[in-house]
């Protein structure tokens, strides 16, 4: 039996099923590398609203608190439900892709918010109150003092979360989106082992994850967070 | 875009997510109690077992944490038919779980067994303790204490993890929602209810296990 | 009109009280140390000036003029008349030795450029630190980042120079330089309010000293007064313990 499913590798590799395959891991990193880079956009505007002082932003300060621990306490699979189920029950006509980054983009938005809040708040205070003396204004400490001495402390907790992120993208093979998971389960019903076809899958995504994944070791070693947190879950 | 929310539809299916929220909650604690106990074996192989033990572990962790969850068991569940292995959706599911999990506590325990210092090591030693005793008197609460933290955020992430139990028919919340779903067609209600009972469950989560850490191990783990 | 005006100040810090009832005046152009011991409130005293902390009760005048704590713009003014020079000298890490003095009077005062780089330049050589422009905090002994952050403080042309335990973080050797560079500023005319426990250094350099514990002032007066011939025992007690150990 076994003889027989790894004489199946041939035609599993053929070149249509190669493209297949390629094609479904570039989507799958597009899912994970949009959903970050939006992440950053948005994340920043949320936690620079938790930080601001002023009455005016309350009702944005509220929002980010909630948006955050509201997204970093719903299973990923929900959330892709929620807007993919919802999206239909509504009207709109979007792909499954474009769902997938929706979802991918509103739930790193909460995670990354997180690792750039804790990035900034880590900033020694005695540096702020020096900033403050010297009469900076808010925005001026933000840029000039701030800012400069968070991004190291965010960067690599950003990257693996991006790395940690493409695992989860695996899910959106339930709503249909093609990438590496759905591109399995495509060659699954074509008639090919399972065992042989999922095998392949995990190697890709580990081939994918991997190298990333010690780029962002490299990463941290190298811009020397001194505080970082392994996991960035719903309890820091 | 027209559409009217009736929640009222769906607060009658309470009951029914509950108890599917009461499966996921039994797929949580048995796939990290197993995972852990899995850890710990493995931290300690992949400490002192020698160079080839070490190499199996690490391994064995770069796999598991670079690789989805999802498709774990999928391999499992539905690549093992292939080799005469059968499982149940749930069995499968608890054991991609469980060997998912020991990959990501195995790093966690490791840390915490490191942290430990030389000093108590030594302190014990001229106090008299055996290698028993130093190990339930000075190891494993210094273990449990730092790793109360990371451990505790791994147990959130899985109670989140159990959602893909759905994909394999598990009737767990997830799955239930997609049930009433296919039912009632009344998609916002059902998805944002089962969203707010996983806030809702991992905050209680959060609480137990920040009350349990300080009052156990002293452990300091924040809500918020 | 007194350059610092202070009367019946009072502030908590986290619960505690550790301003009880603050009177003092400043003139323009005095040196007047705070002397005692820790926690005594001196450092806190110098916070509230700089309104990094809000007193309970009383008031501090600058040029006659209150001021007003829940005012942004009475801080803003107050803040541009002086300058603060911290125990842990609090460089901005990211930025090197000479933006760190160039940043304040250029980017948040507006002054000319050149003129700031300039004065910049000067100070830092005054201070023995020209060599070293283009460093980073992080690259330079705790002794040089004091002399950095003194030449910031200075940059900023201060009206008011507070000193905050300048030399207290510092090892005995790196002590001396900074002593140093404080008196070449004793001539420059600003008004100075130091807080330290280099008794010999407040004793060549005041015009006043004033003896504070338990958050009040107990005893203000020329040096001589205050080391020599203290009115209250309590001072003796300090100043004569200081010279048996100091």
């Amino acid at each position: 039996m076994g003889i027989d499913i790894l004489g199946q590798l041939p035609r599993l590799f053929s070149s249509y099923n190669l493209l297949l395959l390629g094609e479904a891991a570039l989507t799958t990193l597009l899912l994970s590398a949009v959903g970050c880079v939006v992440g950053l956009v948005f994340g920043t505007l949320l936690s620079l609203a938790r930080l601001a002082r002023s009455w005016l932003v309350l009702p944005l300060k509220i929002f980010a608190i909630v948006y955050v621990e509201i997204f970093r306490r719903v299973p990923f699979l929900v959330t892709l439900l929620l807007f993919f189920f919802g999206a239909q029950v509504l009207g709109f006509d979007l792909s499954p892709l474009a769902i997938g980054i929706i979802s991918t983009s509103v739930i790193s938005t909460a995670f990354v918010a997180e690792i750039i809040r804790a990035g900034l708040v880590a900033v020694r205070p005695s540096q702020l109150e020096a900033a403050s003396v010297m009469n900076f204004s808010a925005w001026q400490t933000l840029w000039l003092v701030r800012w400069p001495q968070a991004w190291p402390l965010i960067l690599p907790p950003t990257f693996a979360y991006l790395v940690l992120f493409i695992k989860d993208t695996a899910l959106a093979s339930q709503i249909g989106v093609l990438e590496l998971t759905q591109a399995g389960n495509i060659l699954n019903t074509k008639g090919f082992s399972s065992l042989l076809v999922y095998s392949t899958v995990l190697v890709l995504y580990f081939v994918v994850s991997y190298p990333l994944a010690r780029l962002g070791a490299h990463l941290e070693s190298r811009l020397g967070a001194p505080r970082h947190s392994r996991s960035r879950g719903p309890l820091r | 875009m027209h559409y009217v929310l009736h929640y009222g539809q769906i607060t009658s299916y309470l009951p029914y997510f509950i108890e599917g929220a009461l499966l996921s909650l039994e797929l949580s604690v048995l796939a990290f109690s197993a995972g852990l106990i899995l850890a710990f074996a493995l931290a300690i192989l992949r400490n002192d077992g020698g160079p080839i033990a070490s190499r199996l572990v690490r391994g064995y962790v770069a796999f598991f944490t670079n690789t989805p969850q999802l498709v774990q068991i999928y391999v499992i569940f539905f690549g093992l038919p292939d080799l005469g292995i059968l499982f149940s959706p749930f069995a499968a599911v608890l054991i991609g779980m469980t060997l998912n999990a020991a990959a990501y506590l195995t790093e966690i325990v490791r840390a915490g067994l490191a942290s430990v210092h030389q000093q108590e090591l030594d302190a014990a030693e001229t106090l008299g303790m055996g290698r028993l005793q130093t190990l339930r008197y000075v190891i494993l609460p210094h273990v449990f204490q730092v790793s109360m933290p990371p451990l505790s955020n791994q147990y959130i992430l899985m109670t989140l993890g159990t959602s893909m139990a759905a994909v394999f028919g598990v009737e767990e919340l997830t799955g239930r929602a997609m049930n009433v779903n296919s039912t009632t067609f009344r998609s916002i209600e059902v998805f944002t209810t089962i969203a707010g009972l996983y806030v809702i469950i991992t905050f209680i989560a959060t609480i137990l296990l920040a009350v349990f850490g300080r009052y156990a191990f002293r452990a300091r783990v924040r809500v918020l | 009109m007194a350059h610092l005006d202070i009367r019946g100040l009072a502030a908590r810090y986290a619960d505690q009280i550790v301003l009880d009832g603050i009177d003092f005046s400043v003139e323009r152009g005095e040196i007047v140390s705070l002397i005692g011991p820790s926690g005594s409130g001196k450092s806190t005293l110098l916070r509230v000036i700089t309104g990094l902390l809000r007193p309970e009760r009383g008031e501090i005048a600058v040029d006659g003029t209150p001021i007003d704590y829940g005012n942004r713009h009475s801080l803003r003014t107050t803040r541009e008349k002086l300058a603060i020079v911290f125990q842990q000298y609090n460089l901005f890490g990211n930025m090197t030795v000479l933006r760190n003095v160039m940043i304040a009077p250029w980017k948040i005062r507006g002054r000319d450029k050149g003129e700031v780089e300039a004065s910049a330049r000067l100070l830092l050589e005054k201070v023995g630190l020209a060599d070293k422009l283009n460093a980073y905090p992080d690259e330079l002994s705790g002794g040089q980042q004091q002399r950095v952050a003194i030449a910031r403080a200075l940059c900023l042309k201060p009206e008011i120079l507070l000193l905050d335990e300048v030399t207290s973080a510092l090892d005995p050797e790196r002590v001396s330089e900074v002593l140093e560079t404080i008196k070449l500023l004793a001539s420059e005319n600003i008004t100075l309010l130091i807080v330290s426990h280099e008794m010999n250094f407040v004793r060549d350099v005041s015009h006043r000293v004033a003896f504070m514990a338990n958050g009040r002032i107990q005893e203000i007066g020329p040096p001589e007064q205050i080391f020599d011939a203290p009115l209250m025992e309590r001072t003796r007690e300090f100043t004569g313990k200081i010279a048996r150990t100091g």
